[in-house]
């Protein structure tokens, strides 16, 4: 068996079924949306082919400003959070014997793919005056009475954190395990403290690494629409929650396909910038 | 046309000519060994035998079939990989049974001949271990039994023994030429190491730069190398240049060597063996010079002599130890007989 | 260090966990209520999932919908990935950019494409629609995890069982087949686990016609509190935990997971 460039037909057997539903099922919906955000909206919740820059245009209003500037602020608190506690968790992960590292593995991965209507509903739970933290707090005598801590922005803040968090050490994971651990051995002989040589050694040398994961992070965080909605009052509401809401409720697709397309070019111009970090990180 | 013929093979990689028109005919039943420095061809070469690459140019020919386009599962082959490719899914007999199994041999054929392969590679009983549970000599000889499985018409080995330590591997070199003597089977093996070469070759090919250099018995190969490269790839060598004078007669560092046949006016190397340079007292050789080193090996002594900027070994047995000690002045005589006129 | 470490384990531990105590303690309580301690001592909430029919019907169309869409993945991204790796065929990569690309970007832009597109071509709300739509929005994982299985098999191997005879079909099923098992398992179980929670993209397909548990969950929510939320996430939990414990078990999850963070 030659390992060579196809030849017949019949060699380029295996891509025609996936290539035929990535690009039925994934480009062609994605030009769709592209195209329908250029259309005319039609009283009804219909629209129609058309070439307008009018849903575009609206994007640029005080409100759509607002709610964008909130998105990536809140995307960026989360991504930061997320890194700033799991850079020495994974760290400490990654020098961790090997069952205890798999254990931790399971629960973060079991964690990640829980559906984020349960997440927003557990921390809504945990915040809530009948069966929340403030019951704890009470019981300490740290509170005179129990109260709801939903809807706050601190509650949206923490819940997106818990949701990011196991995203953010997956993605450190691979680098910090593969970091030569002799780097903080001979940081030690040097004199570091371990404290001290995991910030003098273990941190610069990943710089890359934590600015690529920030990004991802990030765009992980930008994601998520139900945490607002179940969580935080309707100024913490995210570009992602808006464009559902157009789509869905207000059935203005035209409006929430540019909304859409905005966000995609805003997270390319973001993935670029984290493939271009990781290829610094090669050539260092 | 019986055995293996490669006639012009070309191979070439983008704008990397790894094979460069190379002409071999491989008679039935003979050892070949391609022998060469790493990134020389030889294992492209062998890669193109067994079609796992296509030639860019030039046509290979098997018992007088032209075999060139003919797919590797198709060409009745035993191949032992430089990794050995055991598979890791697969018990020690069914690594050895692969080849019957996929003809749709019967399963008591299978276990027959599994039985039979495992008694030939001194690991009878073997047929349920896993192969991860092998040691390392143990992989290489089921690797082997699992080429030979069918009785090729060709058996193909890459490297097979840059994996084991020195010891086990002379002793594999002398079993795997006893082997192949018994079964009388045509066997081509890639190494870079010219004992091995040497130990098992009927034909020792040695390549660089993607062409053949020469072609010849280990013997010949060790006492007329064609060129430089040959001399000083196979064994240790004296690199001596010469110029011819008016009279036609070969100088070496300004002196002539009588009985050398040159041709006139021509310039070229000289290749002397250790072995073969004579130390004598200063003015009784064709060449003066000064010892510079002299290393006892215990089995062996060699002197190192500087003459006129160039540096000659010569080896001696302890029993013709030269009373030599370093900043002496000795002469050097060379026989023409074992100096070898080099082409290029 | 070793005190610091553990108390530092401890809390983030912790914080992974707290939310989930709760709901875990509040899905046994004895009456309907939000109440934590839970009061008194109830299973009757995890019957509820198989007993409500409302509940029950949500399970299995989350199950049937997340066994479906992820055999379909593994369908799509098996032989992509085996053409990438068997071919000489840069080109090709574009699909495998195409492959992980619903699963970087936002998903609601996956989920408003689909939505446009099922629309459009008259499709909108039809079941089979939400299984198509996981199976491309999930797709990411099987293809990693296999991309990850193909880069580990020796190539010699191939070559060997080619030299002893074996053509490209007899090599995929004698030698492939069972090196690339494992990655297959684990990339159907990857993509069964996170269909099974996916919310927006099953919402804008076929929220209106079918109800999933998330869809169900999110619904319920909007008209209060019943402690069966509490007793499906648990469980759902608990299904995640069990499926990556197998992964972990029967496979090598720490290089499972090295190489695929890495590839993203």
């Amino acid at each position: 068996m030659r390992r060579e460039p196809p030849q017949r037909l019949g060699d380029y057997g295996p891509l025609f079924f996936p290539a035929g539903m990535l690009t039925v099922f994934f480009v062609v919906p994605f030009a769709t949306m592209i195209a329908v955000s250029f259309f005319q909206r039609e009283q009804g919740g219909f629209y129609q082919p058309a070439f307008v820059l009018d849903n575009y245009a609206r994007f640029l209003s005080l409100f759509f400003g607002r709610v964008l500037g909130f998105s990536l602020m809140l995307a960026i608190a989360v991504a930061i959070a997320c890194v700033v506690i799991g850079i020495p968790f994974t760290y400490l992960l990654s020098r961790s014997k090997r069952k205890i590292q798999i254990l931790w593995l399971v629960a973060l991965l079991s964690i990640l793919s829980l559906s984020e209507v349960m997440i927003g509903f557990a921390w809504s739970t945990l915040f809530s005056r009948t069966a929340g933290l403030t019951n704890l707090f009470v019981w300490l005598g740290l509170m005179t009475q129990p109260q709801a801590l939903t809807p706050s922005f601190g509650a949206v803040m923490t819940a997106m954190t818990y949701q990011a968090f196991p995203y953010t050490v997956l993605v450190l994971y691979p680098a910090l395990v593969r970091l030569d651990p002799t780097l903080t051995e001979a940081a030690r002989t040097l004199g570091a403290s371990p404290v001290k040589a995991f910030f003098t050694v273990v941190v610069p040398a990943l710089r890359n690494t934590i600015l690529a994961t920030l990004i991802m992070v990030f765009i992980f965080a930008l994601g998520s629409y139900l945490l607002p909605q179940l969580l935080g009052r309707p100024q913490h509401w995210t570009l992602s929650v808006l464009i559902t809401d157009q789509a869905i409720y207000q059935s203005n697709m035209p409006f929430a396909a540019a909304m859409a397309v905005f966000l995609v070019l805003v997270t390319l111009a973001l993935v670029g910038l984290a493939l271009y970090a990781g290829r610094q990180k090669e050539a260092a | 046309m019986s055995g293996l013929n490669l006639n012009n093979v070309t191979k070439q990689f983008g704008t990397f000519t790894a094979v460069n028109d190379v002409s071999l005919s491989v008679p039935d039943g003979t050892f070949v060994c391609l022998l060469g420095p790493s990134g020389c061809g030889k294992t492209t070469l062998m890669r193109m035998i067994a079609g796992l690459d296509l030639p860019t140019h030039g046509s290979i020919n098997l018992a007088g079939h032209d075999i060139t386009e003919v797919p590797t599962h198709k060409r009745e082959l035993g191949m032992v990989f430089q990794s050995l490719a055991l598979f890791p899914h697969l018990t020690v007999g069914e690594n050895i049974a692969y080849s019957l199994r996929i003809r749709g041999v019967g399963k008591e054929e299978q276990k027959k001949r599994v039985d039979e392969l495992l008694a030939m590679i001194h690991l009878p009983g073997f047929a349920d271990r896993s192969v991860s549970k092998l040691s390392g000599g143990q992989r290489q000889r089921v690797a082997i039994a699992r080429a030979l499985a069918i009785s090729p018409k060709l058996f193909l080995l890459d490297e097979p023994l840059s994996a084991l330590d020195a010891k086990l591997r002379e002793a594999m070199q002398v079993e795997l030429r006893q082997l192949q003597q018994r079964l009388g089977i045509t066997t081509i093996v890639v190494t870079h190491d010219q004992r091995e070469a040497m130990t098992m070759a009927d034909t020792v090919v040695v390549m660089n730069g993607g062409e053949i250099r020469q072609a010849a018995p280990p013997v010949e190969i060790y006492r007329r190398p064609a060129d430089s490269f040959v001399a000083d790839f196979i064994g240790q060598t004296n690199l001596i240049p010469f110029s011819v004078d008016g009279a036609g007669r070969a100088t070496v560092l300004g002196e002539a060597v009588e009985g050398l046949s040159v041709s006139q006016g021509a310039k070229g190397m000289l290749s002397v063996r250790p072995e073969d340079v004579q130390l004598t007292a200063p003015g009784h050789g064709a060449i003066t010079g000064t010892v510079s080193f002299v290393r006892d090996l215990g089995g062996a002594i060699e002197t190192f002599v500087e003459a006129g900027g160039q540096q000659i070994v010569a080896v001696s047995s302890p029993r013709n130890r030269p009373e030599v000690t370093v900043g002496q002045s000795v002469g050097i005589r060379l026989d023409p007989e074992t100096s070898v006129v080099l082409a290029k | 260090m070793t005190a610091l470490r553990r108390l530092f384990f401890f809390v983030v531990g912790l914080f992974l966990a707290l939310p989930l105590i709760v709901v875990a303690g509040v899905s046994i309580n004895e009456k309907q209520t939000l109440a934590f301690p839970p009061q008194g001592f109830s299973l009757s909430w995890y019957g509820e999932i198989f007993t409500n029919s409302e509940w029950r019907n949500a399970l299995i169309a989350s199950v049937t919908l997340a066994a479906l869409s992820a055999a379909l993945a593994l369908l799509v991204a098996l032989p992509l990935a085996w053409f990438l790796w068997r071919r000489v065929a840069p080109w090709a990569n574009i699909f495998r950019l195409l492959g992980v690309a619903p699963f970087t970007l936002p998903p609601v832009i996956t989920a408003l494409g689909l939505l446009t597109f099922w629309a459009t071509t008259g499709f909108y709300g039809q079941p089979w629609t939400a299984v198509i739509s996981h199976a491309i929005f999930f797709v990411t994982l099987p293809l990693v995890t296999l991309s990850l299985g193909f880069t580990a098999i020796d190539r010699s191997l191939v070559e060997a069982a080619a030299t002893m005879g074996a053509d490209d079909r007899t090599i995929f099923r004698t030698v492939v087949m069972p090196l690339i098992l494992p990655y297959v398992v684990s990339g159907y179980a990857f993509a069964f686990v996170l269909s099974l929670n996916e919310y927006i993209v099953a919402y804008m397909t076929v929220g209106f016609t079918m109800e999933t548990l998330p869809i169900k969950i999110f619904n319920a929510l909007r008209y209060g509190y019943t402690p069966t939320m509490a007793s499906v996430t648990v469980l759902f939990l608990a299904i995640a935990a069990v499926v990556f414990g197998l992964v972990a078990r029967f496979g090598d999850l720490p290089k499972l997971l090295g190489a695929m963070a890495e590839d993203k």
